[in-house]
C-alpha cells in the first residue's frame, strides 16, 4: 500500500519554484531529503516501498491554501458536499481550504464547524477548515459564540459572514476586537447594503444600457475605508474578502502604508474576466462581488504583484443547474474556482510577466497560510518540513470543461476557454492525493493524525 | 432578423423596412376589412409575465390582422405562479406548437436569454423585459414621429429617416425601457436626441451615451442643441420612484420636470424650419398633473392616440417580418 506511514515518494527532476530540476524524497509525510540525498536515501529503501515519479519539467510548489471557499455543507448538498469540494480542492492543487460559514444552518457554533471539520477529515482529499460565522445566522446583528467555535475540535480562528457584510459599524468594531481573545481575525465581505440594494451588476456603462441596477464601486470601498480604520483603531487582524475594484486596492495600499494590519484577496475571476461578459445575460456570469471593468482588472493584478493583495481566494461557489438557468436577476450569484485557480493565476499573472513562481507560492500557498497561523501549511520546500506540495506543468494547454469536474457546480464562466497550466500531482501530507492530473485515494484518516495535521502555533 | 429584441441590434436598412411595412399594414387597419392572410395557420404566444393590458391587445390586434392564432399566457394565475422556471414554461409553448413568443418580462435581459438559450425555436420579440428595452414601443413612436416629419417636409414618410428631427425625452430615464429604445433607434434615424431628468434618474455613464443631457427641462426647451424641440417624448413617472429618493414629492418632480401649461405654451410656440408645430409623445398610460397637464394631454400636438394605432401596424409589420421570412424549422 502506498500510503502507509512508511512508504516513501521519490520525485525526479521537479523545479522548485520553476527554478533549477532536483529530486525530492518524501517519507513520512514529509520531505525526507532533496537533491543527491533523495536519491541516495531512497536507495536505502526497500524498492517496493518507493513509488518513483517522474516529474521532469515540472514546477514543484508548496501545496495551495485557499482562504475562501464555498462547500456548501450542510444544507445544500445538491450543489456541493464538502466530498465533492475537497476533491475539486486536491485536483486544483489545494492541500487546505477554508469552507465559509454561509451553510444550513450557519456555522455560527461550534457544533456546526465541527461538523465541517469532520466531514473534512474523513475526506481526506484535502485539509478543510471551517470558517465561523461572526454573528448569529449571518443576521448582522448579535456576536456568534466566536470562543465556543474558536475552543471547539475545529479550532476556528477566520470568522466571516461572507456573502453578507458585518455593516453595522459598533458590532464590526466589537467582532474585531473581540476576536483578539482568541487569536483570530476577521474576513470582512464589503458590500454596503443600502447602496447595493437588489444590485445586480457592476453599475457602469454596461449596467446603463443593459438595464440592471448597478452595484457601485463605492459600496465597496467606503465600507474597507471604514474597516481598515476600524482595525487600526483597536488594532485588530482584519481580512478584506474578494477585492474587485481598483478603489479598494487604492484604500488597501494607502492603510498597509499606515502600518494597518490589514490582508486583502482577489479571486482569479476577478484577475481575468470584466462586465462586459454581462451583456449576454448569461447568469453564470453573475457573481458577488460582480465582475468589474477592465481597468478593474488591471489595477488587480498590478495591486497583486505589488503586494498590496496578499492573496488568491476562490470564492469557489458551486450551485445547481436551475440556481443559473433562469432570469439574470433571480439567478444565484457565485462561480465554481477551485479547479480553475491555478491556470487562471499562470494566465493572469505568470505568462504576462506580472510576477514570478516564487510570487505565485507566496499569494497562493505561503500568505494565506501565515494569516491562518497554520505551521503546516505553505512551508518552504526543505527537508524536514511536512510534504504539502504539488507538481504543475505549466506548458500544458487545457481547454476548460465544467462537466469533467470534481466539483458538483457545473457554473464556472471559464467553459470553453482554452488556459495555461495543469496540475499534474497533489501531495497531503505527503500522500498522493492527485497523480497525473487524476483523483488517486485520499489520505486515510489515521496517517493525518499520524501527520500531524492539527493545528500547531507557532 | 429572427427575433426582435433590441432597437441597439437594428441596422438603418432593418429600421427603415419595419417602418415601411408598418405604413403597408397602417393601410389595411383603414380598410373594412382589416386581415390579410399572412400568417394563416401561425401560432403567436403572447407570454406576459408582468400586466400590461395595452401591449398585450396590441399584439394581440396585430397577430389577429394577420390571421394567425393568438394565445395569451399571463403568469399571474398560470404555472408561472407555482414556480415553473422559465424553460419549462417556453419549452411546454414549443410542444403547443407556437412559432413565435411575445414576452413581456419584469427581468432585464429576459428576452434576449429566451433567444439565446436554445430552449425554442420560436422567433422571440422582445414586448418589455424589465428596465432595459421595449422595442416595438421605439418602433411605433419613431414611425408616429416619421409621419409627423414627413408631412411638415410634403413628402411620402416611406424610405425616409429621421435626420435633423431633435427629440427630448423627458423623465425616468434610469428604469425607462422605453427611453432605451427610443435613443438607439432615434440616433440609428438620425434624430438629434436630448435626455431631460433629475441626475437621479440618469444612469451612471450617460455622458458616454450619444446624447444631450439636461437637468433642466427650461433650459433643454430654451437653449442648447434641442432648444425649440420638433418633438418632446413624456415618460411616465412612477409613484414608487419617490420611495427611493429619486426625487423629493411629486409636486417638485412636476414644477421642475412636468409638461406645465407655461412650458406647453412655451412649446406650442415654436415652429420647426418647415413652420410645423411641436409633437409630444407619451408611451401611456398618462399620470395627468405630474408628468403632464391634462391641457397637454388634450392638446392637439399630443400623438397619444396616433402612438396607440400605430402601435398595431408595427406589431404587425415585426410579426409580419420575423415569421413569414423564414419557414418555421420544425424538429
Amino acid at each position: 500500500m502506498s500510503d502507509t506511514p512508511t512508504a516513501a515518494t521519490l520525485i525526479l527532476g521537479a523545479r522548485p519554484y520553476g527554478e533549477a530540476p532536483l529530486d525530492l524524497l518524501i517519507k513520512d509525510g514529509r520531505i525526507a531529503a532533496l537533491g543527491e540525498a533523495a536519491r541516495a536515501q531512497a536507495e536505502q529503501l526497500k524498492a517496493e516501498q518507493v513509488t518513483t515519479v517522474e516529474a521532469e519539467g515540472l514546477i514543484m510548489l508548496p501545496g495551495m491554501v485557499d482562504l475562501h471557499t464555498h462547500l456548501r455543507e450542510p444544507g445544500r448538498e445538491d450543489a456541493e458536499t464538502v466530498e465533492t469540494g475537497s476533491r475539486a480542492a486536491a485536483r486544483g492543487g489545494f492541500t487546505a481550504v477554508h469552507a465559509m460559514a454561509n451553510s444550513s444552518p450557519v456555522a455560527d457554533s461550534a457544533g456546526v464547524v465541527e461538523q465541517v471539520h469532520r466531514l473534512g477529515r474523513a475526506s481526506g482529499w484535502t485539509e478543510v477548515y471551517p470558517v465561523g460565522a461572526v454573528t448569529v445566522g449571518l443576521a448582522g446583528e448579535r456576536l456568534a459564540e466566536l470562543g465556543a467555535m474558536a475552543e471547539s475540535s475545529a479550532q476556528v480562528r477566520m470568522f466571516s459572514d461572507d456573502g453578507m457584510c458585518v455593516h453595522n459599524p459598533v458590532l464590526m468594531r466589537r467582532a474585531l476586537e473581540y476576536v483578539k481573545t482568541v487569536d483570530g481575525f476577521i474576513a470582512q465581505h464589503a458590500q454596503e447594503p443600502l447602496l447595493t440594494e437588489g444590485a445586480q451588476m457592476n453599475e457602469g456603462d454596461v449596467s446603463a444600457v443593459l438595464g440592471l441596477p448597478g452595484w457601485p464601486a463605492v459600496a465597496e470601498e467606503s465600507i474597507i475605508a471604514r474597516d481598515v480604520l476600524l482595525a487600526q483603531h483597536v488594532g485588530s487582524r482584519l481580512h478584506i474578502c474578494h477585492v474587485s475594484t481598483a478603489g479598494s486596492v487604492e484604500i488597501i495600499r494607502w492603510a498597509k502604508e499606515r502600518g494597518i494590519d490589514v490582508t486583502a484577496e482577489v479571486t482569479p475571476h476577478h484577475l481575468l474576466l470584466t462586465d462586459e461578459l454581462v451583456r449576454g445575460y448569461d447568469p453564470v456570469y453573475k457573481v458577488n462581488p460582480p465582475l468589474r471593468t477592465g481597468a478593474d482588472v488591471e489595477a488587480l493584478r498590478a495591486g497583486l504583484a505589488d503586494g498590496t493583495i496578499d492573496v488568491i481566494g476562490t470564492d469557489h461557489a458551486p450551485h445547481p443547474t436551475q440556481a443559473k438557468e433562469c432570469e439574470w436577476s433571480a439567478a444565484a450569484m457565485g462561480m465554481t474556482g477551485l479547479e480553475t485557480a491555478l491556470p487562471v493565476v499562470i494566465k493572469t499573472m505568470i505568462n504576462t510577466g506580472l510576477m514570478d513562481w516564487r510570487r505565485f507560492a507566496e499569494v497562493t500557498s505561503i500568505t494565506p497560510a501565515r494569516i491562518y497561523r497554520h505551521a503546516h501549511q505553505g512551508r518552504p520546500l526543505q527537508p524536514g518540513e511536512p510534504a504539502n506540495l504539488i507538481l504543475v506543468d505549466a506548458e500544458a494547454t487545457q481547454t476548460v470543461d465544467p462537466e469533467g469536474h470534481a466539483s458538483k457546480g457545473r457554473n464556472s464562466p471559464f467553459r470553453g476557454m482554452e488556459l495555461p497550466g495543469a496540475v499534474r500531482a497533489t501531495f497531503l501530507h505527503g500522500h498522493p492525493v492527485v497523480l497525473d492530473g487524476e483523483l488517486n485515494t485520499p489520505l486515510s484518516e489515521a496517517s493525518a493524525g499520524a501527520a500531524g495535521s492539527s493545528q500547531v502555533r507557532p | 432578423m429572427r427575433h426582435l429584441l433590441s432597437t441597439a441590434d437594428l441596422s438603418h436598412t432593418q429600421a427603415l423596412s419595419i417602418l415601411d411595412t408598418a405604413e403597408e399594414m397602417a393601410a389595411v387597419s383603414t380598410r373594412e376589412v382589416k386581415k390579410l392572410p399572412t400568417l394563416r395557420g401561425r401560432t403567436v404566444v403572447n407570454l406576459f409575465f408582468e400586466d400590461s393590458t395595452r401591449t398585450r391587445i396590441s399584439f394581440e390586434a396585430a397577430a389577429k390582422r394577420l390571421s394567425a392564432d393568438v394565445m395569451n399566457f399571463s403568469a399571474k394565475g398560470s404555472s408561472v405562479s407555482k414556480g415553473e422556471s422559465l424553460k419549462d414554461t417556453v419549452q411546454t409553448l414549443e410542444a403547443i406548437g407556437a412559432d413565435a413568443i411575445v414576452m413581456r418580462h419584469w427581468a432585464s435581459g429576459a428576452a434576449a436569454q429566451l433567444a439565446g438559450s436554445g430552449w425554442t425555436d420560436c422567433a422571440v420579440i422582445n414586448a418589455g423585459d424589465g428596465t432595459h428595452e421595449h422595442p416595438t414601443q421605439a418602433l411605433l413612436d419613431a414611425l408616429t414621429l416619421r409621419r409627423g416629419w414627413s408631412a411638415a417636409h410634403g413628402e411620402d414618410p416611406r424610405g425616409t429617416d429621421l435626420t435633423g428631427m431633435r427629440v427630448l425625452i423627458v423623465g425616468d430615464i434610469l428604469h425607462s425601457r422605453v427611453a432605451r429604445s427610443n435613443i438607439w433607434l432615434l440616433r440609428t434615424l438620425g434624430a438629434q436626441v436630448g435626455l431631460v431628468a433629475p441626475a437621479t434618474l440618469l444612469p451612471v455613464g450617460v455622458e458616454k451615451w450619444p446624447v444631450s443631457v439636461y437637468y433642466s427641462l427650461d433650459e433643454a426647451l430654451g437653449s442648447g442643441p434641442e432648444a425649440g424641440p420638433d418633438a418632446i417624448m413624456m415618460l411616465r413617472v412612477q409613484a414608487e420612484r419617490m420611495g427611493g429618493a429619486y426625487f423629493p414629492t411629486a409636486a417638485e418632480y412636476t414644477r421642475r420636470w412636468g409638461l406645465t401649461d407655461e412650458r406647453l405654451a412655451r412649446l406650442a410656440a415654436h415652429r420647426g424650419a418647415a413652420g410645423q408645430r411641436p409633437m409630444i409623445l407619451h408611451p401611456g398610460p398618462m399620470n395627468r398633473g405630474v408628468e403632464i397637464s391634462a391641457a397637454a394631454a388634450d392638446s392637439p400636438m399630443n400623438q397619444v392616440l396616433d402612438q396607440v394605432s400605430h402601435g398595431v401596424s408595427v406589431r404587425m409589420a415585426v410579426l409580419h417580418l420575423l415569421l413569414s421570412s423564414s419557414e418555421r424549422n420544425t424538429a
